[in-house]
């Protein structure tokens, strides 16, 4: 539910501080949920977390801060993972990414696009070598990938979101 | 009889939980840096190496000693893993250090000098590792924080989180990237922090520091419009001798007024004598709530690090808290409404500056209430350390100072005045005001030995007839929060708590000498302060006839209207309530309250 309300935030962080009892000990898996929900952790929200489990705000963001799955930085709805790992590299993984950040219209340093649609990020190796270069999106893996074919990609993404839009606009 | 081999002699084992007190037991100074004596162990800054026969190396913090153990302490191999370390912890420290303010008494200065690590191989700022990009954060009341001198030893972190229970720093981020921040890397002023200082007091370089106010100080004094009235906390007078050489505990009250005068200040008052009001104030109203059994316990107010928390976590209990200003604020108060005008001069002429082993005392001084006609009633506060620094500019030799008398009238305190710098003393000079009007026949006494000490908590129990007054003393706030939760959930019952932030009270506040947390220093200027004490023709506070003659000429008599107006004060929450379940969330918001 990204671009909740402060109000939705206040109920969807109580929802989540209930399930899970409010222990401290889990303060990874509420964040978690969170992130899950938000695609990101937004400084209040995280704020509420830490009032709410009885630990000190900076302790949150600490903990947010060391995990490189938890983002304090609004992400997009399609997070574009590109591959490279040695094999993905030595197939061109590079220009790939390149053609990607372009294609995205990404401004200087950010990895989310302006429209909020994409995240755009290397990661080390996904394990799919034999495919390499591999770029994953949101959960699902694109093999043997060229800049022309993860444009065509992009493409169908982005008409895929205009159809959520009408609908949900129409409900 | 158990023992350890250290060097090759033996050391009797006597509970000592690392083979770091084994080897300081024995008398061999190992190095340091994270390791605090009453915070947990965090076995990062690998310094306290040392060769443990059959085992190989290991960090001393952490390791327990076991029967039989051979230890060496100085090896070839330890002595070039220690220097690395050093090299290592250097590579990404701002090294000015001539112009630093801890210079002199930097931890890692000390060692690096020990360990004559004059040329180390890693560069500043090598590999991206920026050593004075950061910025500096001087945002807070009290305290400045400069991450570039941060070497990651968590003292300030643990502290803050294991003694005042509150956590405003934390490590933040990872790896060659990991920094100790507030939350969202807020400015200071804008988190939680009560200012205490202890995160100061523990910090081995200048990461973190006191905030000078020397230089505000200086240009009132040389002011020749102003008139400077000074005043002296009851923990300075135990503590500042130890910045020249004197043993902690000793009281050089009288060589500190000298200095003050040579200083340039005209009228040196004592805070304690300030400490005599409020035990009257704070009584009359204690026992006005006594007798009707409302809101209780009463909460002392005397510590603006204790009152700050109360605020933010516990606003449901501000009720409880004693309207008594501090004794810093009465005196500010008296001198800037009244003593003032019999000087013929305004508020502002007036110039009130505190001598504080406090830093909170800083953001205290800067309450917006605490004013008249404008001015503020305490202009500057300075700490212990910063007073002797001061000396030391000026040239002064303070150990051949002469004795010289305070100033009236508020020259002359009573023991239970004084004994208001350690935990426990405000409860004890409380009670031998108490105990004369609650007891049937009359009682005239003094010690109440069963609230003195550094327990964490102590309480004590007095019968009057059919009546109980209970009473409870904590110190640090975690202590705090602890004997709260049990308030709240009704398992105890006390009528009066005294809560002071830093440990061992006053005397062990953060613009103390360092001690680099040996509480035996603590305990010693704590000694020194009930020593005082006795030593006092007059010990509680009701029989000080400069008190009664302050009463007759100014105030009334306590709780008077004029006495309200003057040495009283209200407090206001200060966002979220952390402390309840159910209204967890309820009150956070994104705007910080600005100090």
């Amino acid at each position: 539910m990204p671009g909740a309300t402060a109000v939705e935030m206040r109920e969807l962080v109580d929802s989540i501080l209930t399930r899970h009892k409010k222990a401290p000990s889990s303060l990874i898996p509420v964040l978690q949920d969170l992130q899950d929900e938000l695609r990101y952790l937004p400084e209040d929200c995280l704020t509420m977390v830490a009032h709410g489990l009885g630990i000190s705000p900076a302790t949150a963001y600490g903990v947010a801060t060391f995990y490189a799955q938890f983002s304090l930085e609004p992400r997009g709805k399609y997070i574009i993972k590109v591959c490279d790992g040695t094999a993905c590299h030595v197939r061109g993984s590079s220009p790939l990414y390149q053609a990607i950040c372009k294609r995205v219209k990404l401004e200087n340093g950010k990895a989310t696009s302006k429209n909020g649609l994409f995240t755009v990020e290397t990661v080390a190796c996904l394990g799919a070598c034999v495919i390499a270069p591999v770029v994953v999106i949101n959960d699902k893996a694109y093999g043997q990938m060229t800049p022309e074919a993860i444009n065509l990609i992009i493409d169908e993404l982005e008409k895929e979101d205009g159809r959520d839009q009408v609908c949900k606009t129409a409900s | 009889m158990s023992w350890v081999l250290v060097n090759g002699e033996r050391v009797a084992l006597n509970g000592e939980k690392s083979l770091l007190d084994v080897v300081r037991k024995a008398g061999i100074d190992l190095p340091t840096l994270c390791y605090h004596p009453e915070l947990s162990v965090y076995g990062a800054c690998r310094l306290c190496l040392v060769e443990v026969k059959g085992w190989g190396i290991v960090a001393a913090c952490h390791t327990p000693p076991q029967e039989g153990m051979a230890i060496e302490t100085n090896t070839g191999e330890l002595r070039r893993l220690r220097k690395i370390a050093l090299e290592l912890i250097l590579a990404r420290h701002d090294r000015e250090c001539t112009s630093c303010s801890r210079s002199g008494t930097c931890r890692l200065q000390e060692l690096a000098e020990r360990f004559q690590v004059h040329q180390p191989r890693f560069k500043n700022g090598a590999n991206g590792q920026s050593h004075r990009g950061r910025s500096i954060d001087a945002s807070g009341p009290a305290l400045v924080r400069d991450p570039n001198k941060c070497i990651l030893c968590g003292e300030c972190v643990r502290i803050c989180s294991e003694w005042q229970g509150i956590g405003v720093l934390s490590f933040s981020q990872r790896g060659s990237h990991m920094s100790v921040s507030t939350a969202f890397d807020l400015p200071i002023s804008e988190t939680e922090c009560v200012n205490c200082g202890q995160c100061a007091a523990v910090c081995p370089t200048g990461a973190l520091v006191v905030k000078s106010h020397i230089d505000h100080v200086w240009e009132a004094l040389h002011d020749p419009e102003k008139i400077v009235c000074v005043q002296i906390a009851p923990a300075v007078r135990v503590s500042i001798g130890e910045e020249f050489g004197l043993p902690p505990g000793d009281s050089t009250i009288g060589r500190l007024s000298a200095a003050l005068r040579r200083l340039g200040a005209d009228h040196i008052f004592d805070t304690s004598l300030a400490a005599d009001l409020t035990v009257l104030e704070e009584t009359s109203e204690f026992l006005k709530r006594f007798d009707a059994g409302e809101r209780l316990p009463l909460f002392t107010s005397c510590c603006p690090a204790w009152v700050k928390y109360a605020e933010q976590f516990y606003p449901e209990y501000l009720v409880n808290l004693s309207t008594c200003r501090s004794p810093q604020q009465m005196l500010g108060s008296l001198v800037k409404r009244y003593y003032s005008g019999e000087l013929g001069v305004s508020p502002k002429q007036v110039v009130m500056i505190s001598i504080m082993p406090c830093t909170a005392k800083k953001f205290e001084a800067q309450r917006p209430e605490f004013t008249t006609g404008g001015a503020p009633d305490v202009d500057f506060v300075i700490t212990t350390q910063e007073l002797a620094d001061m000396i030391r500019e000026q040239g002064l030799d303070y150990t051949a100072l002469p004795e010289e008398p305070l100033d009236e009238p508020f020259a002359k305190p009573t023991g239970a005045g004084i004994i208001f710098g350690v935990t426990g003393g405000v409860s004890e000079a409380v009670l031998r005001r108490a105990y004369e009007v609650l007891a049937s026949e009359p009682a005239h006494a003094v010690e109440f030995t069963e609230v003195r000490g550094f327990d964490g908590l102590r309480s004590c129990e007095l019968s009057f007839g059919d009546r109980t007054l209970r009473l409870g003393v904590v110190h640090g706030l975690s202590n705090a929060a602890a004997l709260l939760k049990e308030i709240q959930a009704g398992t105890v019952h006390y009528d009066m708590v005294e809560v002071m932030a830093c440990p061992g009270g006053c005397v062990g506040g953060a613009g103390q000498p360092l001690t680099r947390g040996d509480g035996r220093v603590r305990r010693r200027r704590g000694a020194g302060l009930y020593q005082g004490d006795s030593e006092q023709e007059v010990r509680r506070a009701q029989e000080n006839p400069a008190v009664t003659a302050l009463y007759q000429r100014w105030l009334g008599e306590p709780g008077s209207a004029e006495a309200h107006d003057a040495l009283h004060t209200a407090y206001t929450p200060r966002r979220g309530n952390r402390s309840g379940d159910d209204g967890a969330c309820a009150e956070v918001s994104s705007a910080h309250t600005a100090d």
